[in-house]
């Protein structure tokens, strides 16, 4: 793992990144700014607040201190220069690219991901003029051949939703970078604990922190973090950053901000203007779910792969796609890019098919049916008839959610009790 | 001069920069714009609000104010000393600028984000300056001083005290 900082490592970090001791009152557990907007001293810091001149706060749709120390925590985590905490994950995917793209521009994207990714990118931006191209995640050399002058970059999950699937990010970071554009990686699945794709050549790094990160199913949120060390001024695909801002009076964002300038435009323009930001209130609850998150993520990964290799032994498991499995294709990548485990959301068949996966959702007692994952709570889900429903057969297939498959995200619970719930229900269907 | 060793410019320890932003009351901005929305004429202004004696250095802007500041045309015919030398110049200007700042009795040579010159840091370390290059004073000081987080970026700084701004 890439050393985060000079003197701490990763679990210091996790509880104190970001949270030093309040300076207003001192508190020492993060308060919440339940706030809207902050005063200004007079007219020439209001003025320098809204010329960039100076930090500071304006108004919550732009930046809040608990938002903003939710932020730097993030950032430290993956590596990276500086964070922008979004309302959802979904959020933080148009957060990413909105900068970087344009009309009739292309964006390059991995088959094998979170179904409303699939629709947000392939249906959605269509209305923007955005062009998702869809490539196999797991041939960096289709990524090679779908760049194109119009392409401004790449995005692929590191560990793929629904499960299983790890991608090769070193070798697409490769392909990104001699086309000139950024590599966003979506690491929701992994978190930082296990995988930093800044390490491997990722520019960006997007996250629904809805999941592992705040931690126990009770926060919607996301977060765009940027690794500073994309060269914005060096071509000119990315104007955006690389020229004046009529609206900041002619500044340049890469030339006043240096690495610091992804950050800054994407407070200072892509949540002012799209107003996705999250509530202090989620933020408040991330913060404090991410103090946990090593301890959460190893007892994850152990009952997520106890589980695994018991399913891999049913009689009525046709198959299980988890990358720790020895029998998975992704094994090896897996103890590359996430040496202390794959994490505990994967996919398995149910013999018998679609009828079969729905039974299994109706007899399980101590798993929800619930369209999440990442909770401390052991959850189940038919991707096809929910998550994925609204793809079409082919896609649903090439994601990885066939009429037989069921996602599982495996909880903290006792292993023994995850194991005996789905073995009562497998048994139920005869 | 035998066992002299020049500091790593690729990686300042906080203490460091921390230890200059706090001795330092006086700067002379070489390069600083009149245009306000350039990024030396940010940083002024920001040093200024700071509490810092901010002088701009620039011989196309004598005769005008910046930030309320009277211009001067080079280090050298500044009224007094200073403690630092910041420059916003091309870094082969930097040599030049670090002899008149010995010459002006500077404790701090500073080069601008984007500004490496190893052959300058040489010349003020040897003359007993302490040196930072490809740093901003106004990122740096707002980093360190608790603000830069404010924006979302990442500080590096981890704190057990409440930080006073």
């Amino acid at each position: 793992m890439k050393q985060l900082h000079p003197q701490f490592g990763f679990n210091t970090l996790a509880v104190h990144a970001g949270t030093a001791p309040d300076p207003a009152t001192g508190a020492r557990s993060f308060p919440i700014y339940q706030t809207t907007s902050y005063v200004f001293d007079d007219a020439d810091h209001a003025a320098s607040l809204f010329n960039l001149q100076a930090p500071g706060f304006i108004y919550s749709r732009l930046t809040n201190p608990t938002v903003a120390a939710l932020e730097e925590k993030l950032a430290t985590l993956e590596g990276g220069r500086g964070g922008t905490v979004t309302s959802s994950g979904q959020a933080a995917e148009t957060l990413a690219l909105f900068p970087l793209m344009a009309p009739g521009m292309e964006v390059i994207v991995a088959n094998k991901l979170y179904g409303g990714t699939i629709n947000l990118m392939g249906k959605s931006y269509q209305k923007f003029g955005w062009n998702a191209i869809f490539v196999d995640s797991e041939n960096p050399e289709a990524f090679r051949q779908a760049v194109t002058k119009k392409t401004r970059a790449i995005f692929i999950e590191s560990l793929a939703n629904p499960g299983g699937v790890v991608v090769d990010i070193e070798s697409i970071a490769k392909v990104a970078n001699e086309a000139g554009v950024p590599l966003v990686v979506d690491n929701t699945m992994a978190t930082p604990f296990l995988c930093q794709p800044m390490e491997w050549g990722a520019d960006l790094v997007v996250h629904s922190t809805t999941k592992f990160l705040s931690g126990q199913g009770n926060a919607v949120g996301g977060v765009v973090i940027d690794s500073g060390k994309f060269t914005w001024l060096e071509n000119s695909k990315f104007p955006s950053l690389s020229t004046p801002s009529p609206e900041y009076n002619g500044l340049t964002f890469a030339e006043t901000f240096g690495d610091l300038a992804f950050t800054m435009y994407s407070h200072a323009i892509s949540l002012r203007d799209l107003g996705c930001s999250q509530s202090p209130m989620n933020a408040w609850i991330t913060l404090n779910g991410i103090e946990t998150l090593p301890l959460r993520v190893e007892r994850h990964c152990s009952n997520g792969l106890t589980v695994a290799k018991f399913l891999e032994k049913h009689p009525s498991v046709e198959w299980v796609s988890h990358a720790g499995l020895e029998s998975s294709p992704y094994y090896k990548l897996g103890k590359k890019y996430m040496p202390d485990g794959t994490g505990s959301v994967f996919t398995f068949g149910v013999k018998g098919g679609y009828e079969s996966g729905l039974k299994m959702l109706e007899s399980v007692e101590l798993f929800s049916h619930v369209a999440n994952i990442g909770d401390t709570r052991s959850l189940i889900l038919h991707p096809a008839s929910t998550t994925h429903r609204q793809l079409t057969e082919e896609q649903r297939i090439a994601a990885g959610s066939g009429p037989e498959v069921i996602r599982l995200s495996i909880g903290i619970e006792c292993a023994e009790d995850i194991i005996a719930d789905l073995d009562q229900a497998l048994r139920s269907l005869g | 001069m035998p066992g002299f060793t020049y500091l790593d410019h690729n990686s300042y320890s906080d203490s460091y920069i921390l230890q200059i932003l706090r001795n330092v009351q006086n700067i002379a901005m070489v390069g600083a714009s009149a245009t306000w929305n350039r990024p030396s004429n940010f940083a002024m202004k920001y040093l200024l609000q700071k509490g810092f004696q901010v002088i701009p250095v620039n011989p196309s802007a004598v005769g005008k104010k910046i930030c309320g500041e009277t211009v001067f045309p080079d280090l050298t015919s500044l009224p007094g000393s200073v403690d630092m030398v910041d420059i916003y110049r091309p870094a082969q200007e930097a040599p030049q600028l670090v002899e008149e700042s010995i010459e002006i009795g500077a404790k701090v040579f500073w080069m601008q984000l984007g500004i490496r010159s190893n052959e300058a840091a040489q010349i003020a370390e040897k003359a007993g300056l302490q040196v930072v290059m490809d740093r901003c004073p106004k990122i740096e000081f707002s980093r360190l001083f608790g603000e830069l987080g404010w924006n979302g970026i990442n500080t590096g700084v981890i704190s057990n005290r409440r930080q006073r701004i």
